[in-house]
């Protein structure tokens, strides 16, 4: 009874924080302390439900599937649904948003203190918080499609919250364009699907694709599919708009562009899965498409000097390993990688945030130095947090990170194994140079830094703990508790393989000393390899160049055919518009000399069209009547 | 014996006489005039129709009766137009009234 009480009550997990943007972009916004609080407060009945949701999904030995919709949109041929699909997936991902949103907003507290945007700052918070849920929930691609661009608005409003600086208004636009380009595919996949099958619902289509597998329209829809993941999640060759969109809050990094927008394009994958996983060329591609991301924006990390660079690049590249996961049909690793990502993904933008805060926004970690003995839990709680994604034993990311590896490794791609395995290096020593460098340097840029209030090392201190333990649920220690609930139709498990385990974990180490040694030690002078390898280095540094490939191929091609379209517009299209205006005017102006104010011709003319009129109407008679 | 053709006959050379004297005079009392005679035409068809085609239902007599009601007034409303631009113009020439053009 209770259970279905509360699954049927789900819905208010995505409605409260919804109700909260109302209430603050109608009446409070005038008292942004206020407006913060019902915010907070909103979100944590949220988190509440969450968990709640979580507990009667996860009490259940095999996990529980509710479903209901209700009529949202509906016309000849299409039919739109607002729905709510919970089941072990959904549940997971309600978890993370909801606590790691919570957590970001408690923190914002501390991190936005004083702003003047403070009350539309939580008015977009929450209205992200809302999307993000509803998205999670969605059983239909309709509905995704829906809070999938209200997610990317919200990414949108809050890249560009500080929209005087010159930068940021760029970088929002920049995402926006970007991710406009995958979501284009993406809404052509789902046309297409809507056309093909007639219906978006989840599990109808389920029914429907397996007789379409392998088929060549199969394989074009979940190609276009994969377009809205590969803008959402910023995969080559869209990953542009995410180290800009930096320019945000640092804790909007923390939510939006490192734990659960980004992530929503590798959520999709999962919960369509069942289009992606009958079409093998589609995964070969994604895997291709997510280790080829991993790799390089692994290597751009290793030059950057930028702190949330840095790790906006660390999480192009753990987003390009989750995609990887999904492609090589290890879809329960993908979203296990993903849930850890999300909690010390989050907390290291958060340990960012509170430096950045105490040096007054400077950015640049070799600025920094010597942290460690002014800002002891800012700087522990980083260097957990960098443990986990460097894949260190037993933290959450080395389970998560494990499970990828192993699913590359026994599932028989030994290339992306290898990659999969080289990223885990990089990723460990681009984490510890920038720690050694920010934290442990001996700049003395630091000595007026000072550790930042509660409201912000608290939330940094749950996210640690989380952190730690978050790897237990999915380790084999605990019968991979999280592979038995969350599971995908076609997906394999692979008994843990403790070589796999070991490499990763000598790897990593292997990654952390090698940054001590040339950043701490400083055995290696890392200048003079600056020097040696001038053209790496410099490759790195300009990010392969892409943006300035993309601003050339702008400015010669789009701006070109542009310039054509212009003419077309100018000429033709305004020529027709103003051709009929001319032939109006004229043709007005010369019948206007038939009004002659002379009341005789009118009636004269009246009388003509009567006569007209009467002799017409007698030729019908007559021709009716021979 | 006349018969409703002679009556519809002479109606249609009254109402053309009418019609002729509103498009030729160039005096705008002559042409109420004229509009007087198209009117009485039309009332010697209502009541030449009412007398041949549904006699003793009185339909004719009484819009012929409308008729000239209406026909009172307007000869009222248009005379002292008629005065009004006369004060005006110092003229009752129609020629002469031809403010209302471009």
């Amino acid at each position: 009874m209770i259970l279905q009480n509360i699954l049927q009550n789900a819905w208010l997990i995505p409605f409260l924080p919804f109700l909260t943007f109302a209430l603050i972009g109608l009446f409070m916004h005038r008292w942004p302390k206020l407006s913060a609080a019902l915010s907070i407060a909103m979100i944590a009945v949220s988190f509440v439900l969450s968990v709640m949701v979580a507990l009667v999904v996860f009490g259940n030995a095999e996990g529980v599937v509710y479903e209901t919709a209700t009529r949202w949109l509906s016309m000849p041929g299409l039919r739109v649904d607002m729905g709510l699909l919970i089941d072990p997936l959904t549940a997971v991902m309600l978890l993370v948003v909801t606590l790691v949103a919570l957590l970001v907003q408690i923190y914002s507290l501390g991190y936005m203190h004083g702003d003047p945007g403070l009350a539309s700052y939580y008015a977009y918070q929450s209205i992200f918080a809302g999307s993000m849920l509803g998205l999670v929930v969605a059983n239909n691609f309709g509905q995704i499609f829906v809070f999938w661009e209200l997610v990317g608005l919200c990414s949108y409003l809050l890249i560009g919250f500080w929209f005087g600086r010159n930068s940021a208004k760029e970088a929002a636009k920049k995402a926006f364009i970007t991710n406009r380009v995958g979501d284009f595919g993406f809404l052509l996949g789902i046309l297409f699907l809507q056309v093909i099958f007639g219906t978006l619902n989840f599990s109808e289509l389920a029914a429907a694709i397996p007789a379409y597998a392998n088929s060549g329209i199969l394989i074009g829809i979940s190609i276009l599919l994969f377009f809205g993941p590969v803008g959402k999640s910023a995969q080559f060759p869209l990953h542009v708009w995410l180290p800009d969109a930096m320019e945000g809050p640092t804790p909007v990094s923390a939510l939006i562009h490192a734990a659960t927008m980004v992530a929503a394009g590798v959520y999709l994958i999962a919960r369509a899965m069942f289009i992606f996983n009958t079409s093998a060329p589609t995964m070969t591609l994604i895997a291709t498409i997510g280790g080829f991301t991993a790799l390089f924006a692994a290597s751009i990390a290793l030059v950057q000097n930028d702190i949330k660079r840095i790790l906006a690049y660390s999480t192009l590249s753990q987003l390009g390993y989750m995609v990887m996961a999904m492609g090589i049909g290890a879809m329960t690793a993908g979203m296990f990688h993903l849930m850890t990502h999300a909690f010390f993904k989050s907390l290291l933008f958060l340990g960012a945030g509170s430096v950045i805060h105490a040096l007054h926004d400077e950015q640049d970690i070799w600025k920094m130095g010597n942290l460690s003995k002014k800002m002891p839990v800012t700087t522990w709680t980083f260097v957990i947090g960098a443990l986990a994604l460097s894949g260190i034993p037993p933290l959450s990311g080395f389970w998560s990170k494990d499970e990828i590896l192993l699913g590359a490794f026994a599932g028989g791609h030994i290339g992306l194994y290898i990659l999969g395995t080289l990223v885990a290096f990089m990723t460990a020593f681009y984490m510890f140079r920038l720690i050694f460098v920010a934290f442990f340097g001996k700049n003395t840029a630091g000595e007026h830094a000072h550790e930042s209030p509660a409201v912000m090392t608290v939330p940094l201190i749950i996210l640690a703990v989380i952190s730690v333990l978050a790897g237990f649920v999915g380790s084999p220690l605990m019968n991979n508790a999280f592979a038995h609930y969350v599971t995908f139709a076609g997906a394999v498990h692979h008994e843990a393989n403790l070589t796999v385990m070991a490499v990763s974990a000598v790897i990593a180490l292997a990654g952390i000393y090698l940054a001590y040694l040339v950043y701490q030690k400083q055995v290696i002078d890392h200048a003079a390899l600056k020097i040696r390898f001038r053209g790496l280095y410099n490759l790195l540094y300009h990010k392969y160049y892409i943006d300035e490939c993309y601003a050339w191929l702008i400015k010669h091609f789009i701006d070109g055919s542009a310039k054509i379209l212009e003419w077309f517009d100018l000429y033709v299209i305004n020529g027709a518009v103003n051709a009929i205006a001319a032939v109006t005017g004229r043709s007005g102006y010369a019948l206007r000399y038939t009004e002659n104010g002379q009341v005789q011709s009118y009636a004269l003319y009246m009388f003509a069209g009567i006569v007209v009129l009467l002799v017409s109407a007698l030729c019908a008679v007559f021709s009716a009547l021979a | 014996m006349i018969g409703l053709a002679h009556y519809l006959i002479f109606a249609s050379l009254l109402f053309g006489i009418g019609m002729f004297g509103v498009l030729s005079k160039r005096n705008a009392i002559a042409v109420l005039m004229s509009v007087e005679l198209m009117l009485n035409a039309v009332n010697i068809n209502f009541v030449a129709i009412e007398k041949f085609v549904t006699p003793g239902t009185g339909l004719g007599h009484t819009i012929a009766l409308f008729v000239i009601v209406v026909a009172a007034a307007e000869v009222a409303v248009g005379l002292a137009l008629i005065i009004s631009i006369y004060r005006h113009k110092k003229s009752v020439n129609l020629n002469d009234f031809n403010l209302l053009k471009w």
